[in-house]
């Protein structure tokens, strides 16, 4: 059960992945990549991290995703149109895509290779209690701190996008 | 392998009787909206206008599903889909009541009891935006694009407010579990208050209650604040180009969106299905109560009645109220039942109070709208927020 | 059979979800470095975090430790932050560049 969950939702963000790459359209791949981080929660949930997986649909699929397609909505943004592209770039770039995988993932399976398994349920410590706690605990000051970022981050984008007043 | 078939079961049951709510809540509102508006809404189509709702569906399905060439065909089509298919999803973790026992099977009365509920709803409103985005942009109409972007941005700020209001009844009750939500709202004060969220000890979370409320109506993109999609502002806003199921659709969303707010706010606020006197004091006589007057008042309508298949309709339908009354009375249903009969009686009201002011109220101008959710809605669901939690802790 | 069963009751490996997780952040790679549209090199970004974290909650179960989880809280926190600013950014060079079109905006002058 747990193989067949993995590999059907990895298959989903996977190809989902490959379309945000691939389409032409900016709304096109916004969409896919909606179907990779939703992908990604339901593995969040096999990996025993509920909290996590509810926080990434609430915040980035739900909220930051939602800025993205604004954005391509407001701008307009039309098709890409295809430009010349060098032959090399164009012959080498996926072998050499593949090669790179390829070590990576000799790598991993050489370093990680027995490093256990996933389970549904085998890791219960995933709970918004012990996030939270945690959060408010070990991890108080990054906590107070992403708030100070959050506020520079609110403060930027009003000063940005506002009109200038002439 | 057994649990698979309970809760495929389970899951058949809850989608039939949601679909057929749906339907029927259509009835209901026209129906209320007409009596307050001092007419009599649909009557023609079975007694009291009963089978109208058939009708709908079956002038919606069979007409002819317009694809206009100009529009973007796959978000065209993806986004009433979408809409649907994220209001229905959070149906799933409600509970309706209590267990239930049937052929030696025990199951709760709840498609899925995870121990994050409450963030799974939240996560089905934030993607709610999607399909009226989508649709508004795909029609590829300036009306529509910016009747969808007027209703994604008001639903993403009111969704401020409603999280934080949702996050007060959840510090008193320590747990974000729905089904832990209610059971941790049973017992009563001096013997008579209920425990009920909005009567709870360190601090009654009244205003959390009403800005929950006032944020639903927000969400759902109901009256006061439904400029965005009203048919006679920027003509219908973001589902102008849609027509037949498509159109459907949309509409079946934003009732499923009514009905989970309800449940949501019946379950976190106002105690799910604890009743709100002890048994002791005969509280599980209040249904077959209702239902025994409802009957009698069918009757004696009947009797003189005010149209003329009065005379055979309404003694039918007393008849039949009187039989459920008396079913509510067996004592081996009372305790799958009653937790039931509460439960849909207080989402019921919050639905009716939903129409009520529908029916009332004139709608908010969009700047109006926003700056309201803004500058006063989201401060004061902050505040509330602080006094909770410093209270809670202050309690502990 | 029999072990090949025994593999599939057992759970999936670990080093598993991080090939999956190299694999979404070469993808993001590879988008990133290939369009031209600022708005889509911005996504691929978000999916090289998304891969990231997709690594950090795998060992935050294989140690059954939260502190996984809290980075990722944090990523999530610093990604929204980041669009947020960024999107603002692409707003204002649109306007002042009428193109989002990365090779056009290859120079400070205007």
């Amino acid at each position: 059960m747990d193989h067949l969950f993995f590999f059907l939702f990895g298959f989903i963000a996977v190809v989902c992945a490959i379309n945000v790459v691939l389409q032409k359209h900016p709304i096109s791949s916004a969409l896919s990549l909606i179907g990779v981080m939703g992908s990604i929660a339901v593995l969040y949930l096999q990996l025993g991290a509920p909290f996590i997986a509810m926080a990434q649909i609430i915040v980035y699929a739900g909220a930051v995703m939602v800025l993205f397609i604004f954005v391509i909505m407001l701008l307009n943004a039309g098709s890409e149109e295809q430009r010349g592209r060098s032959w090399t770039a164009q012959l080498l770039g996926i072998p050499a895509l593949m090669v790179f995988l390829g070590l990576i993932a000799y790598f991993i399976q050489r370093w990680f290779g027995d490093a256990g398994v996933v389970k549904f349920d085998n890791f219960q410590g995933g709970t918004a209690q012990n996030v939270g706690y945690a959060l408010f605990t070990d991890y108080l000051l990054p906590f107070e701190v992403t708030s100070v970022l959050i506020l520079v981050a609110i403060l930027g984008a009003i000063v940005l996008a506002r009109k200038e007043l002439d | 392998m057994e649990f698979i078939v309970i809760t495929l079961i389970k899951t058949a049951i809850i989608a039939f009787v949601l679909l057929t709510t749906l339907a029927y809540l259509q009835w209901v509102e026209r129906k209320v909206i007409a009596h307050v508006q001092v007419r009599m809404g649909p009557s023609r189509v079975g007694p009291h206008g009963l089978l109208q709702p058939l009708a709908d569906v079956i002038k919606l399905i069979t007409k002819e599903g317009v694809l206009p060439p100009h529009v973007n065909k796959f978000f065209y089509l993806l986004a009433p889909f979408f809409a649907v298919f994220m209001a229905l999803l959070s149906i799933s973790v409600i509970p309706f009541g209590t267990s239930i026992t049937l052929f030696g099977h025990t199951t709760a009365m709840q498609m899925t009891d995870l121990n994050v509920g409450i963030l799974v709803i939240l996560a089905n409103s934030s993607m709610g935006v999607y399909g009226i985005a989508l649709g508004g942009w795909a029609s590829n109409n300036k009306y529509s694009l910016l009747g969808g972007l007027r209703s994604s941005a008001q639903m993403i700020s009111y969704e401020l407010p409603l999280s934080l209001a949702v996050a007060s009844p959840l510090l008193i009750a320590g747990t974000l579990s729905l089904r832990e939500i209610v059971n941790m709202q049973a017992g009563y004060h001096f013997g008579f208050i209920p425990r009920w969220a909005i009567f709870a000890y360190p601090f009654p979370q009244i205003f959390a209650f009403i800005i929950f409320m006032i944020s639903a109506f927000a969400e759902t993109n109901r009256i006061p604040f439904d400029l965005p999609e009203a048919e006679n502002e920027l003509v219908a806003g973001f589902h102008v180009e849609y027509s037949s199921m498509k159109f459907a659709a949309f509409f079946m969303a934003e009732y499923a969106n009514m009905v989970t707010v309800c449940s949501v706010a019946t379950l976190l606020f106002l105690g799910g299905w604890l009743p709100p006197w002890p048994v002791a004091y005969g509280s599980n006589f209040v249904a077959s109560a209702i239902l025994f007057v409802a009957g009698a008042v069918c009757i004696y309508h009947g009797l003189n009645p005010a149209r003329p298949f009065d005379r055979y309709t309404l003694p039918v339908f007393g008849v039949m109220f009187f039989g459920l009354g008396a079913v509510m009375l067996v004592p081996f249903m009372v305790p799958v039942l009653m937790p039931l009969f509460w439960f849909l009686a207080k989402t019921g009201f919050l639905l009716f109070v939903f129409i009520w002011i529908r029916a009332t109220l004139p709608r908010f101008r969009y700047d109006q709208l926003m700056g309201f959710a803004w500058k006063f809605l989201f401060p004061v669901a902050l505040l509330n927020l602080l006094v909770t939690g410093l209270l809670v802790a202050l309690a502990s | 059979m029999s072990q090949l069963l025994e593999t599939f009751n057992s759970g999936v490996p670990v080093s598993w979800y991080l090939l999956l997780s190299a694999v979404l952040f070469a993808l993001g790679v590879a988008g990133f470095v290939m369009r031209r549209n600022i708005i889509t090199v911005f996504m691929c970004i978000e999916l090289m975090l998304n891969a990231v974290n997709l690594s950090f909650v795998a060992f935050a179960n294989q140690h059954r430790q939260v502190s996984g989880h809290i980075f990722t809280f944090f990523v999530m926190v610093v990604a929204a932050a980041e669009a947020a600013v960024g999107l603002a950014i692409i707003l204002t060079v649109f306007k002042n560049r009428e193109t989002l079109n990365i090779d056009e905006i290859d120079s400070l002058k205007n």
